[in-house]
C-alpha cells in the first residue's frame, strides 16, 4: 500500500470536500474536517506500527518520474526521524481542529475576513503539505513542499489573526521567502554541480566533494532553515506571527513547521554536505547558545502571553540545532526527540493560552492574575503547560533536554557551549513560572472574575496532550528505538562514527576484573 | 572497610518495592484526575496510600535484615528507560541500609503528616488536592532515595522540587505564597544547574551514572575530576538543603501551610543533600579539597542559622533557621567521610522526628491562634495546649541535646567526629550547639511561658486527637530515636554495607571535654533565655534591636545580596534584550526592508503585490543568481 501519498491524499482531498461545503453549514466543514483528520491519524497509527527500525533505512518508499528532463521525482520514503515528525503532525491536527472549533471566526476588534469552512480547509492543506514535507526523499520535491506550505500559513495568519495581522502575515512571507530563495539557489546549484542528472537525497548524498563548493551550498540550505526554525538573529518574524495568529495556526506554526527546519538541518545540511557541516559546526552552536539564553532574557521581558511563549521557542530550537551539531549520538537524539516533545509541549501551552485569551479578551499578562482561583481546572491545564514548557522530569520535554545536554557535553569540544545552555534550565524556570504566577497568582482581578471554566470539548483538547506528555516523559524508548537507528545513520554519513569514548571506560574495567 | 557489592534481586517484598513509588503516585493521579469527585474521601484516599508505602517499606526492611550483611545492597531492575545514542540509562531500584533508612522515615514520618494534616487542612476547600500533592512528594522523594543511578536521582530531585513548589504555592490566592514557590524553584534550579552539569561529568568519565559502576570505579579517576563532581555535586546540595549560599528561598517557603514546612522544609526534602553526598562518599573520598568544602559550607550554615534562628518571631521562620543550622550539622559530618556518615544519618532521622514533632506543634499552636504566627502575640500556652506543649517540649528538650534525648546523641557524637579531624570544626559545632540552646529555648518559652500576649479575639483550646496523636507518636521518637542509633554503635553498624566504615569507628563517649562544654553552653544559652523571655515581659512589637539583631533579622542580608547580585543586574539585562530585540534586531531588518523598498509606503505596496508576483521574483532571483554563479565559474 503506498502509505505516504494516501497520508497526503486524504487530507487534501478532505480540504477540497470541506471546501465544498455550504457556507451556512459551518458545523459540517467542522465535524468533516475533524473526520478526515481522525482518519489521517489512524492511518499514521497503522503506517508507524508497520516501520520496522531495524530493517532499510527508508521505508515505504515510492517513487515516481515528475519532471523527467531535470531527474525531478515525485518520492516519498521515511526514516525514524521523519516518521515521528509525521506522527507529531498527525497527532496535533485533530487537536488543532478540536481547539479551532470557535476560533475560526475571529475576534469582535478583529473579525475573519475569509469564511469558517476555508479556515478548516487550510488546516486539512497544511497538514497535506506538512506530511509531504517530512516524506519527501527528492530534494527539489521538499523545496516545494517548504515553499508551498506558507501559502496556507500565510492565509490562516493574514485572514484569521488579531488586530496587526496583515503586518504579521506579511514579515512572515517575506522572512520565508527570503531564504526559500537562498535555497532554491543551493538546491538548483547542487543539482547543477552534482551533475547526476538527478534531484534524488539518496544519489545526491556524497556527490558534492569540493569544500568551497560545500560551504556555499551549505549556507544556502542551513539560513533557509535558520530562518524557518528561527535561530538568533533570524528570528524576530516568529513573535509577531505567533501573537497574531489564532492559536490553533500558532500551534501548527511553531510546532511543526518550524520543525522542517532543525528536520531539514539535520537530514540536508549534514547528509549532503558534511565536511562544510563540521566547518560550520562552531558557528551554528554559537548561534544556538546565544538563542537559548538570549530566547530565555527576551521570554522573561515578555508582556504578552502569545508573544512570551514564541520566544521560548527560540530558546528552544536554540536546543535543537545545538543538539543536532554537536555530533554525538546522544545529542541527535535527544534533538529529534526534542522537535516532537517541543510540538506537544508548546502546542499545549499555546492553546491553553488561547482558551485563556479567548475568555478574557486580552493577551496582555498584566490584565490577568488569579485565574486559579476562579478557573481550578483552566489554571492546572496551564500549569501543567508550563512545567513542560521548563522540562520537568517526569514530563516529555525533560527527556529530550537533558539528553541534548549530556550529549552536547559528552562532545568535549562544546563542553563550554553545554555548560551555558545548561544554565538554561534556571532561566526557563523564571520565564515560566513567573508567567504562570502574573497570570493565576495572586487575589482575581476585576476582569478574571467571571471567566468561564474549561467546557467538555476544551478538556478533550487537552486531555490527549496531558496523556502524550505524561507517558513520553515516563517510557521514552518507544520514540527513541524508532529515532536512534536513523540518526546514527545520519551522523555516519556526516562523519561521526562514534561518540567520544569516557575517559575512564567503566565496561572495559569491569571486564578486565571478572 | 569498603561498602558492600550490590547484587541483583528478583523476588520477595524487595523486589516488589516500587509499590512503595507507585502507591503514592497513584494516589495523587487518581485525586488530580477525578478532581472534585473525590473530595469528600480523597484525604482518606491520601493517607492509606502513604500508610500502604509505609507497610511496604518496613516488610522490605524486614527482609533486608535477614541478608548477610555482605548480602544487602539489592538492586532492583524496573524498566529500559532512555536509550538515547550513547547515553542509556536502565531504571532501577537500590534497597540498601542507606535507602530504606530514608524510606522509613519518609513514609512513617510523613504518614504521621498526612494524618495530623487530616485535621489541620479540614477546613480548607482545597484539601482533596493538598493531599494529592503530599502524595506526590512522596513518591517523588522516594524515586531520590531508591533510584539506582544518578538519573533516577534527578528526576526525584526536581521531583520534590515539584512539589514543594505547588505545596508552598497552595494558597495561591496569596501573593506572598505565590512569590516564595517560585522563588524556592528557582533558587533549587540553581542547585539542579550544578547537579545537572555534575552527572553530565560522572557519565562523561565513568561512561554510565548507575551507582553500581560509578562508585565501584570513582577510585580508579582523576582526583581533579573527582574534585569537579563533587563540587559540582554539593552545589545541587546546597539548594536543596538549604545551605550557604543557596539558603534564601527556606525561610519563605514558611509561607505554605505548616504540615507541608514539617515534612518537606524540615523533616525530609531539605535532607537530600545530605543523602546526595553521603551516597556518593566513593567520590569524595578521593576529593579531599571537595570534602573541605562541604565541611566548611556545613559548619559555615550551622552557626548561619542559628543566628538567623535567634532574631525570628515568627515561630515558622525561627524553626526554619533552626532547620538550616541542623542540616548544617548533617553535611559538615557527611563532609568527614566515613567517620561521620552514620553520624550525619541518624542525625538527619533524630532530626525528622523533633524537628516534625515541633513545626506540627507550631502547627497546632497556629491552629489555636487564629494562625497568628508571631510568637510576641503568644505567651502562657502551656496550660491551655498542655499535650502540644508537653511533645513540643520534648522536642525542643531533643533539638538543644539534653541527656538522654535524640539530639544528645547524634548531635554530641557529630561533634566528636568534627574534633577528630579537625579541632576547628568541632568547635564552631560546639559554639552552634550553644546558640540552639538559646535561640530554642527563646521559642519555647515565648511560646508556653511568660505572660498571655494574646490577641483580643484569641481563644486558644487544645487541637483534635487526629492531630495530637501524631504530635505524641513524634515526640517518642524524639526521646528514644537518639540513644536506639548511636549507643552500641548499632546503626553505624548497619549502615556499614551501604556507605562503609572507617578503620576504627568512634565509639560514644557519654563524657568527653567537648560534651561537657556543650552541655554548659547550652544551659547558659537556655538560662539567659529564661531570664530574657519568661522572667521578664516581652514586647508585643519588637525593640529595634542592635546592628547584629538587624543584620539576623535580615536573614544576614542574605536577600539583599542576591538582590543587588542577581535580581536587579537580571531585570535591567532582561529590559535591555527586550529593547535590543524590538528596535535592534527588528529594527535593521525593518529599516533594511523599508531601504530596499525605497520608501515604507513604497515597501506597502510591493508587499501587497507579493503575493501574486511571487512565484515570478523566486524563479528570477534565483536564475540570476545561478546564472551568475556559473558565469563566474567557480567559487
Amino acid at each position: 500500500m503506498p502509505w505516504l501519498s494516501t497520508l497526503m491524499a486524504v487530507p487534501a482531498v478532505g480540504a477540497v470536500a470541506v471546501a465544498a461545503v455550504p457556507k451556512r453549514n459551518e458545523t459540517l466543514a467542522k465535524q468533516l474536517t475533524f473526520a478526515v483528520s481522525l482518519v489521517v491519524l489512524a492511518l499514521a497509527a497503522v503506517m508507524a506500527a508497520q516501520f520496522n527500525p531495524g530493517g532499510d533505512r527508508l521505508q515505504f518508499t515510492e517513487t515516481y518520474s515528475w519532471i523527467p528532463s531535470f531527474g525531478i521525482h515525485f518520492a516519498l520514503g521515511v526514516d525514524g526521524v521523519a516518521l515521528v515528525l509525521i506522527l507529531l503532525s498527525a497527532l496535533l491536527v485533530p487537536i488543532v481542529v478540536l481547539a479551532s472549533w470557535n476560533e475560526a471566526a475571529g475576534t469582535p476588534e478583529a473579525p475573519a475576513k475569509r469564511s469558517v469552512k476555508t479556515y478548516f480547509a487550510l488546516i486539512l492543506v497544511l497538514e497535506a503539505m506538512m506530511i509531504g514535507v517530512f516524506a519527501a526523499t527528492d530534494v527539489f520535491l521538499f523545496y516545494v513542499f517548504f515553499e508551498a506550505m506558507l501559502i496556507p500559513m500565510y492565509f490562516m495568519i493574514g485572514s484569521y489573526g488579531g488586530a496587526q495581522r496583515s503586518y504579521a502575515a506579511v514579515k512572515f512571507l517575506l522572512y520565508s521567502l527570503l531564504g526559500g530563495l537562498l535555497m532554491l539557489v543551493a538546491v538548483i546549484g547542487l543539482y547543477v554541480i552534482a551533475g547526476k542528472n538527478t534531484f534524488l537525497h539518496t544519489e545526491l548524498i556524497g556527490a558534492i566533494t569540493d569544500p568551497g563548493v560545500q560551504r556555499w551550498l551549505f549556507l544556502g540550505f542551513f539560513i533557509a532553515f535558520a530562518i524557518k526554525a528561527p535561530l538568533v538573529p533570524f528570528h524576530t518574524w516568529l513573535p509577531d506571527s505567533a501573537a497574531q495568529a489564532p492559536a490553533g495556526a500558532a500551534v501548527l506554526l511553531v510546532g511543526v513547521l518550524d520543525k522542517v527546519g532543525t528536520y531539514g538541518m539535520l537530514r540536508f545540511c549534514l547528509e549532503l554536505f558534511p565536511d562544510a557541516s563540521r566547518f560550520f559546526t562552531p558557528l551554528v552552536i554559537t548561534l544556538a547558545v546565544i538563542g537559548i539564553i538570549y530566547g530565555a532574557i527576551v521570554a522573561i521581558g515578555q508582556t504578552d502571553i502569545k508573544r512570551l511563549i514564541a520566544y521560548t521557542s527560540i530558546s528552544h530550537f536554540g536546543f535543537i540545532a545545538m543538539g543536532v551539531f554537536a555530533m554525538t549520538t546522544t545529542a541527535g537524539a535527544g534533538a529529534t526527540l526534542y522537535m516532537v516533545n517541543h510540538g506537544f509541549a508548546t502546542g499545549a501551552l499555546f492553546l491553553v493560552a488561547g482558551f485563556l485569551i479567548q475568555r478574557r479578551g486580552s493577551q496582555y499578562i498584566s490584565d490577568y492574575g488569579g485565574v486559579q482561583k476562579v478557573t481550578p481546572v483552566l489554571a492546572g491545564s496551564f500549569l501543567f503547560a508550563c512545567l513542560a514548557g521548563t522540562a520537568v522530569p517526569g514530563l516529555a520535554t525533560f527527556v529530550s533536554e537533558f539528553t541534548v545536554l549530556i550529549g552536547t557535553f559528552q562532545n568535549r569540544t562544546y563542553l563550554v557551549a553545554a555548560v551555558i545552555a545548561t544554565f538554561g534550565v534556571v532561566l526557563s524556570a523564571i520565564y515560566m513560572l513567573w508567567l504562570y504566577q502574573r497570570v493565576a497568582g495572586g487575589p482575581p482581578s476585576e476582569g478574571v472574575k467571571s471567566l468561564g471554566e474549561l467546557n467538555g470539548r476544551e478538556k478533550w483538547v487537552m486531555a490527549p496532550l496531558i496523556a502524550v506528555i505524561l507517558a513520553l516523559g515516563v517510557y521514552p524508548k518507544p520514540l527513541f528505538d524508532v529515532i536512534n537507528p536513523s540518526v546514527t545513520q545520519t551522523l555516519s554519513i556526516a562523519g561521526v562514527t562514534q561518540d567520544p569514548e569516557p575517559t575512564l571506560n567503566v565496561a572495559v574495567q569491569r571486564g578486565a576484573g571478572q | 572497610m569498603q561498602p558492600a557489592e550490590i547484587i541483583t534481586e528478583t523476588g520477595g517484598v524487595i523486589g516488589a518495592s516500587w509499590l512503595m513509588i507507585a502507591l503514592p503516585a497513584v494516589g495523587a493521579a487518581i485525586l488530580l484526575l477525578f478532581g472534585r469527585l473525590t473530595d469528600r474521601w480523597g484525604h482518606l484516599l491520601g493517607t492509606a496510600m502513604s500508610l500502604a508505602s509505609f507497610a511496604v517499606a518496613v516488610l522490605a526492611f524486614v527482609e533486608l535484615l535477614g541478608f548477610d550483611e555482605a548480602e544487602r545492597r539489592r538492586q532492583v531492575m524496573l524498566y529500559d528507560f532512555l536509550p538515547a545514542g550513547s547515553f542509556h540509562v536502565e531504571m532501577g531500584l537500590l534497597i540498601d541500609p542507606l535507602s530504606i533508612s530514608f524510606a522509613l522515615l519518609i513514609t512513617g514520618v510523613g504518614s504521621l503528616i498526612h494524618i495530623y494534616s487530616i485535621g489541620y487542612m479540614a477546613h480548607d476547600e482545597k484539601r482533596r488536592k493538598f493531599f494529592a500533592y503530599l502524595n506526590l512528594f512522596v513518591a517523588a522523594m522516594l524515586v531520590l532515595v531508591l533510584a539506582d543511578n544518578y538519573l533516577g536521582l534527578y528526576i526525584g530531585w526536581e521531583g520534590v522540587g515539584l512539589a514543594s513548589y505547588l505545596l508552598i504555592g497552595f494558597w495561591q490566592h496569596k501573593p506572598s505564597a505565590a512569590t516564595a514557590a517560585k522563588k524556592a524553584f528557582v533558587v533549587n534550579r540553581v542547585g539542579d544547574f550544578g547537579l545537572a552539569l555534575g552527572i553530565f561529568t560522572i557519565f562523561t568519565t565513568f561512561g554510565t551514572v548507575a551507582y553500581k559502576d560509578v562508585l565501584a570505579n570513582a577510585g580508579a579517576a582523576e582526583q581533579v575530576t573527582l574534585t569537579v563532581i563533587g563540587l559540582l555535586l554539593l552545589l545541587g546540595a546546597c539548594g536543596k538543603s538549604a545551605q550557604l549560599p543557596l539558603q534564601s528561598w527556606l525561610l519563605d517557603a514558611m509561607e505554605g501551610p505548616t504540615p507541608v514546612s514539617a515534612l518537606i522544609h524540615a523533616a525530609t526534602m531539605v535532607t537530600a543533600g545530605v543523602y546526595l553526598i553521603t551516597r556518593s562518599g566513593a567520590i569524595y573520598e578521593g576529593a579531599p579539597t571537595a570534602q573541605l568544602v562541604v565541611t566548611i559550607v556545613g559548619a559555615a550554615t550551622l552557626i548561619a542559622g542559628a543566628i538567623i534562628g535567634c532574631a525570628k518571631d515568627d515561630i515558622k521562620k525561627a524553626l526554619a533557621g533552626s532547620t538550616m543550622s541542623q542540616i548544617g550539622y548533617m553535611v559538615l559530618a557527611a563532609g568527614l567521610g566515613p567517620i561521620g556518615y552514620a553520624f550525619a544519618i541518624a542525625h538527619l532521622i533524630a532530626h525528622g522526628f523533633f524537628k516534625a514533632a515541633m513545626f506540627l506543634g507550631a502547627g497546632s499552636v497556629m491552629h489555636a491562634m487564629n494562625d497568628e504566627v508571631d510568637m510576641r502575640r503568644y505567651g502562657g500556652l502551656r496550660t491551655v495546649m498542655p499535650i502540644t506543649f508537653a511533645t513540643f517540649g520534648l522536642g525542643y528538650l531533643a533539638i538543644i541535646g539534653i541527656p538522654p534525648l535524640s539530639g544528645w546523641f547524634t548531635k554530641d557524637s557529630i561533634i566528636e567526629a568534627a574534633m577528630h579531624v579537625s579541632p576547628v570544626l568541632g568547635w564552631v559545632a560546639v559554639i552552634g550547639a550553644g546558640i540552639t540552646g538559646f535561640y530554642m529555648s527563646r521559642v519555647m518559652f515565648m511560646t508556653f511561658f511568660g505572660e498571655k500576649r494574646w490577641a483580643s479575639d484569641a481563644h486558644p483550646h487544645e487541637s483534635p486527637k487526629v492531630m495530637t496523636w501524631p504530635l505524641i507518636l513524634l515526640s517518642v521518637g524524639s526521646v528514644l530515636g537518639g540513644g536506639l542509633l548511636i549507643a552500641g554503635g548499632t546503626f553505624a553498624e548497619f549502615l556499614r554495607p551501604a556507605v562503609g566504615a572507617p578503620e576504627e569507628p568512634l565509639a560514644f563517649h557519654p563524657v568527653s571535654v567537648p560534651g561537657i562544654v556543650t552541655i554548659v553552653l547550652v544551659l547558659a544559652g537556655a538560662a539567659y533565655a529564661w531570664t530574657k523571655y519568661a522572667k521578664s515581659p516581652v514586647p508585643e512589637v519588637a525593640p529595634r534591636g542592635s546592628f547584629l539583631t538587624t543584620f539576623a533579622r535580615r536573614d544576614l542580608y542574605g536577600d539583599a545580596l542576591n538582590e543587588s547580585l542577581f535580581m536587579r543586574p537580571g531585570q535591567w539585562l532582561t529590559r535591555l534584550a527586550v529593547f535590543f530585540d524590538n528596535r535592534g534586531v527588528d529594527g535593521i531588518v525593518n529599516g533594511l526592508a523599508a531601504a530596499i523598498g525605497g520608501t515604507s509606503g513604497r515597501l506597502r505596496r510591493i508587499q501587497t503585490g507579493f503575493v501574486r508576483s511571487y512565484a515570478l521574483s523566486v524563479f528570477l532571483g534565483a536564475a540570476a543568481v545561478v546564472g551568475a554563479l556559473l558565469a563566474v565559474g567557480s567559487f
